[in-house]
């Protein structure tokens, strides 16, 4: 690579550093260059906000449950499990 | 729900809080069976979640998730507190999870095969979405992504949930883990590492491994069917 340090980053090299960018991960520098990239590509604008669509998302799936039947074992099991202490 | 909304205000703090795991504990080991039905509350959704994501039905992860509270319980003097209780619950059930669900032969070969490849790397979007070294921007998109439609509504149907939920279940399983805590259970960075004994950086490389192959599944989920015509 005969790329200059403050060159353009290429969309590929944007997607990977999507996370590290979400995460607040890229020192100033990472981040100016980053930040100077998606102020001129509207594509990758779009893919970051899909990123942040796609986590936003999984944190909204219902949290799973067990079944009253399963639940009613584990106390049995907690008060078997009382006595012996 | 609103408790774990709850949780996951709680995970946005730095470090685990020791008092009200001190509290429960003590109660817990005095057989108090409130603190037990007060445990089962707060953690047994995260822990069917989690467990889930590595075994083939429901009827297997209650099984699993029974047999971590019973080895919880049985572990409970022994424990020192030196992670939060919620971080050593999910050690639990991730040891166990792990050795049933390999028993249970989930991991196909292709999986197999696929896990390889992802485990060590590789890239977030398929090479060939990029123009190459001839290409008028090297490097740059060649086939952008599209925007999807409705993202608001669709992303929330059950049938992009269950989209996604297979997507993360087909991930290589470390990625797995740190995704499922990450960003379904809404733990932050360093309990995870904490957990699963990451480092931060590479708890951050499976993340973004994960995440970008649950939004191209996602692409494909929700993106206006006619591609050939909008590339």
């Amino acid at each position: 690579m005969n790329r200059r340090a403050n060159q353009m980053l290429t969309c590929r090299e944007m997607v990977e550093l999507v996370t590290d960018y979400l995460e607040g991960r890229l020192d100033d520098s990472g981040r100016e260059r980053f930040e100077a990239h998606v102020a001129e590509c509207a594509a990758c604008t779009l893919y970051i906000e899909q990123m942040r669509m796609t986590i936003a998302a999984l944190g909204h799936i219902p949290p799973e449950t067990i079944s009253p039947e399963a639940e009613r074992e584990l106390l049995d099991a907690f008060r078997d499990w009382r006595p012996t202490r | 729900m609103r408790e774990q909304e709850a949780a996951r205000g709680e995970a946005q703090e730095p470090g685990p809080a020791p008092d009200p795991d001190a509290a429960l504990l003590e109660r817990l080991r005095r057989g108090d069976e409130a603190a037990f039905r007060t445990l089962l509350d707060e953690y047994g959704p995260f822990l069917m979640r989690l467990v889930m994501m590595h075994v083939p039905s429901r009827s297997i992860a209650e099984e699993v998730v029974g047999d971590t509270w019973l080895a919880v319980l049985n572990g409970l003097d022994r424990f020192e507190g030196r992670s939060s209780l919620r971080t050593w619950i999910a050690s639990i059930a991730l040891n166990k999870a792990r050795t049933r669900g390999t028993r249970e032969g989930r991991i196909l070969p292709f999986a197999l095969l696929r896990r390889r490849y992802e485990e060590g790397g590789g890239p977030a979007v398929d090479p060939d979405r990029f123009q190459g070294r001839r290409g008028e921007r090297p490097g740059w998109w060649a086939s952008p992504p599209a925007a999807w439609e409705e993202p608001e509504r669709q992303l929330e149907a059950a049938e992009t949930r269950d989209a996604m939920l297979r997507a993360i279940r087909d991930l290589p399983p470390r990625q797995r883990e740190v995704i499922t805590m990450r960003d379904l259970l809404g733990w932050d960075a360093a309990e995870v590492c904490n957990a699963l004994d990451l480092t931060e950086t590479n708890q951050r490389v499976l993340l973004h491994r994960a995440r970008s192959k649950v939004r191209s599944a996602l692409e494909e989920h929700l993106e206006p069917k006619d591609e050939e015509a909008s590339r």
